[in-house]
């Protein structure tokens, strides 16, 4: 497994998140076998892997909605399991299905930490959740209910949603999945804009390699439960392990299962 | 179910911030079950009517025909009735809202913002029940009576007036027999809002797993209702 060999420039108010020695298992099942790694500030940090491969659970485990059954995760150094420290950073997630609350319009679903923590007046909070769906490009559909916007849309006003936190670290989960290329493109851009204009670290869950590639500071392969690789994409692209390989390389004319040598049926 | 009402009892102090959500509440549930209510009290004030009254007339009981009814309305029925009606049409849609809510994950956003789901779904929904039912109770009862009425008075069989009918019902019936009436609609009340926020908080699975949650919600509801009904009226019988 790699180390990395480039950190990032630490980004003000970005967290710094370590992951040791995870375990997880559903009945009986283990999902997560001892997953460990770093994520520095102001870091793009994407998990590549096959879809079961527990990538999800383990952003799930991060954001606390799930608790390790060993191991533990650090948020500077900061154990989340410890008194406070999740209330303590600031951390938002955009969900792969975007989650957006159904029985809300969109501005009262970008505006909804700030109205339900009281943190600003009504008018205030509504020209917040305004100026950031604008920031995602998003303008005029305010009014509208989640259940009439297009996947795309529904991604990025949960990224609105997760901005009004003013996050320290964003996690998403597959931000591409069910989009077009266009549209998988364009998420893809919001992320690294959001890393040059504001000081975030995200942590990116995806089977995409595009994106993984087109994004990441540094890609950690996971497969099984298990990292099969950690580093920057040219180590990822190098990297000797022969599943790693395979993700990276298998399309529609490869092969996936080729037959052994010696093995080839006669014609 | 008792953790989640142990929950919500302790997020208790918090409630006046939820006060919109429990008014928007309210409104969803006088809206979705005022007319059914009306049409449910009308006809069990008659049906009994027209099931008693008869018999009570050939007996010479005409004239106790308003407090029969009246107790029985305010005691038994109406409570009892109105829950069986909220459970189907409010707890069953509780059940599902949240249901669905947990399945397509808007519960784990809540949940990462830090909004506790418990404050944001679960209080509002129970207290807007608790104060619904109630009312709906007193909308039931006095609509009840107006149906035992209407029946009493126009059926050849018992051939009562209006006067005989509520003269005998104001005679019979106190303010502890409403009250009696209202103290079971809020228990069930309670009943039914934790039923079924716990049955959509559990919610597992895609919609089929919504479905499960809104049959488990209002079947536990209507059995405990039946159930605590035969215990608070033990236990209210000794004030009497």
């Amino acid at each position: 497994m790699s180390e990395p060999t480039r950190t990032p420039t630490p980004a003000q108010g970005a967290v710094r998140v370590e992951v040791n020695g995870l375990r997880k298992s559903f009945d009986g099942r283990p999902v997560i076998k001892g997953i460990d790694f770093q994520v520095e500030r102001g870091e793009v940090f994407v998990i590549m892997g096959p879809s079961g491969s527990g990538k999800s659970v383990l952003l799930k485990h991060i954001i606390g909605l799930e608790a390790p059954d060993e191991g533990d995760i650090l948020i500077e150094g900061e154990s989340i399991r410890s008194p406070g420290v999740m209330g303590k950073y600031r951390m938002a997630m955009v969900f792969q299905s975007g989650a957006l609350l159904n029985s809300l319009t969109v501005l009262e679903n970008v505006g909804l930490y700030l109205r339900e923590h009281r943190l600003k007046k009504q008018a205030e909070i509504d020209r917040i959740a305004t100026e950031k769906l604008e920031f995602l490009g998003l303008k005029d559909v305010q009014d509208r209910q989640p259940s009439d916007l297009s996947g795309g849309m529904k991604k990025r006003v949960a990224i609105a949603r997760a901005l009004v936190i003013d996050p320290q670290l964003i996690l998403y989960d597959e931000p591409t999945s069910e989009l077009d290329p266009l549209m998988s493109v364009l998420i893809g851009k919001e992320i690294l804009s959001l890393k040059s204009r504001i000081a975030v670290t995200s942590i990116v869950v995806t089977h995409d390699r595009d994106l993984a590639f087109g994004v990441a500071d540094r890609i950690a392969m996971v497969d099984d439960g298990r990292i099969l690789a950690i580093g920057t994409a040219d180590e990822i692209r190098h990297h000797p392990d022969p599943l790693v390989q395979r993700f990276l390389r298998i399309n529609f004319k490869s092969n996936p299962n080729p037959a052994p040598a010696g093995n080839t049926p006669a014609s | 179910m008792l953790t989640l009402f142990g929950r919500t009892m302790t997020s208790l102090p918090c409630i006046l911030r939820q006060r919109g959500k429990v008014v928007d509440q309210l409104f969803e549930i006088g809206n979705a079950s005022l007319l059914m209510a009306c049409i449910l009290s009308i006809f069990i004030g008659g049906v009994i009517t027209l099931q008693t009254g008869p018999v009570m007339t050939e007996n010479g009981l005409s004239s106790a025909i308003g407090g029969l009814i009246g107790l029985s309305i305010c005691k038994e029925l109406a409570p009892v009735m109105m829950s069986i009606l909220i459970a189907g049409r409010i707890g069953s849609a509780m059940a599902a809202e949240i249901g669905s809510m947990r399945v397509y994950q808007e519960i784990d956003a809540l949940r990462t913002m830090n909004i506790n789901p418990i404050h944001y779904l679960v209080l509002p929904r129970i207290t807007a029940i608790t104060i619904a039912l109630p009312l709906l109770v007193v909308f039931s009862i006095l609509v009840g009576w107006l149906g035992g009425a209407m029946v009493a008075v126009a059926n050849d069989r018992i051939g009562i007036s209006y006067q005989a009918y509520f003269l005998n019902l104001r005679q019979v019936v106190d303010f502890m027999d409403i009250l009696n009436g209202l103290i079971k609609s809020a228990v069930f009340a309670v009943v039914i809002g934790t039923v079924s926020c716990q049955q959509g908080l559990a919610t597992v699975g895609g919609p089929r797993g919504i479905g499960h949650s809104v049959t488990k919600a209002v079947v536990n509801s209507i059995v405990l209702i039946l159930i605590l009904d035969y215990f608070l009226t033990r236990f209210l019988i000794n004030f009497e």
